[in-house]
């Protein structure tokens, strides 16, 4: 890399990295197009950092939603059962 | 091709559809919480979504004798809430302003702000960061984990629409593999990523909104 021309890591521009930040992580990515990405998360640091905030989003996701306590109405569902039961 | 698959709820199924109330309501605790998670995706209120997962449920008796195992019935249950949540939502939304319903579609929504970027004729970095993301390495496990941290991601997931919703839901939430998603949500693997992609990137926006103190 020289100083006299653009720098597009990995030949792909970082506007482009956060549209296929889900493919590279749900390894949907073409083995050519995975091995630029590693080049460029290799070489720029915010794009790497960019790769770790979905990370941590998605854990932050599951930390968020797993202390909701959502249970449905059990009586009511038993009603439904008891109900078809007698009904079939 | 019969792919018939290796269902950890077999036991509970045969019961069931031999009438056992007590197999019934195993699924239900087993179930019950992501299915009212997944109709309030799609409906406003916690008594519709009450009412949406016993129509589920019924349907799910009603559909037994048919069930041929062909997915889980995990993800059987899952597409028949879905399906009875979509309908209700829908109906619920015609007396909803449009614009709340819109944002689904196919057309572009960046993961992140274009004006964030250099222009593609940039001399130096062409489509690279103009404005890079503030690093949240040395940010605190306790201010990340903090209960305003987490409120503000539960805001943000309520925020999306509602088959996005979904997807990050089972992904994220309950750790399903993008295969079960897909076919619980009758997603193409195309879209169900795209879903994912569009949810994460909005969810992400949002807390990095709110670390950067721009947020209210």
């Amino acid at each position: 890399m020289t100083a006299d021309g653009p720098i597009v890591p990995g030949g792909i521009s970082c506007r482009e990295v956060v549209e296929i930040v889900t493919a590279y992580l749900e390894d949907a990515l073409s083995p050519e197009q995975r091995s630029r990405m590693r080049t460029h998360l290799e070489m720029c640091p915010p794009c790497a950092e960019y790769i770790e905030q979905v990370r941590t989003t998605r854990r932050l996701a599951e930390a968020a939603t797993a202390e909701l306590e959502l249970r449905p109405d059990r009586d009511a569902l038993l009603t439904v059962f008891r109900e078809f039961k007698q009904g079939s | 091709m019969e792919d018939v698959v290796v269902d950890p709820d077999m036991e509970l199924l045969q019961r069931l559809k031999a009438g056992d109330e007590d197999a019934f309501m195993t699924l239900v605790d087993k179930y019950g919480p992501l299915m009212l998670r997944i109709a309030l995706t799609h409906v406003r209120t916690r008594a519709v979504a009450e009412e949406v997962v016993q129509e589920a449920w019924l349907g799910v008796l009603q559909g037994l004798d048919r069930f041929e195992g062909r997915s889980s019935l995990k993800t059987w249950i899952l597409r028949i809430v879905a399906n009875r949540a979509r309908t209700r939502g829908e109906r619920e939304a015609r007396s909803v302003p449009l614009s709340s319903l819109v944002s689904d579609g196919g057309e572009d929504e960046p993961a992140v702000d274009p004006d964030r970027f250099f222009g593609s004729d940039h001399p130096m970095y062409p489509g690279g960061w103009a404005i890079p993301p503030h690093s949240w390495a040395r940010m605190p496990e306790e201010r990340l984990l903090a209960a305003e941290t987490l409120e503000q991601v539960r805001a943000a997931i309520a925020k999306l629409p509602p088959r996005q919703q979904e997807v990050i839901v089972l992904r994220d939430v309950e750790g399903w593999d993008p295969e079960e998603v897909a076919q619980a949500l009758d997603l193409t693997p195309g879209n169900q990523r795209v879903l994912l992609h569009r949810a994460r990137s909005k969810v992400r926006g949002e807390l990095e909104r709110y670390f950067d103190g721009v947020a209210v």
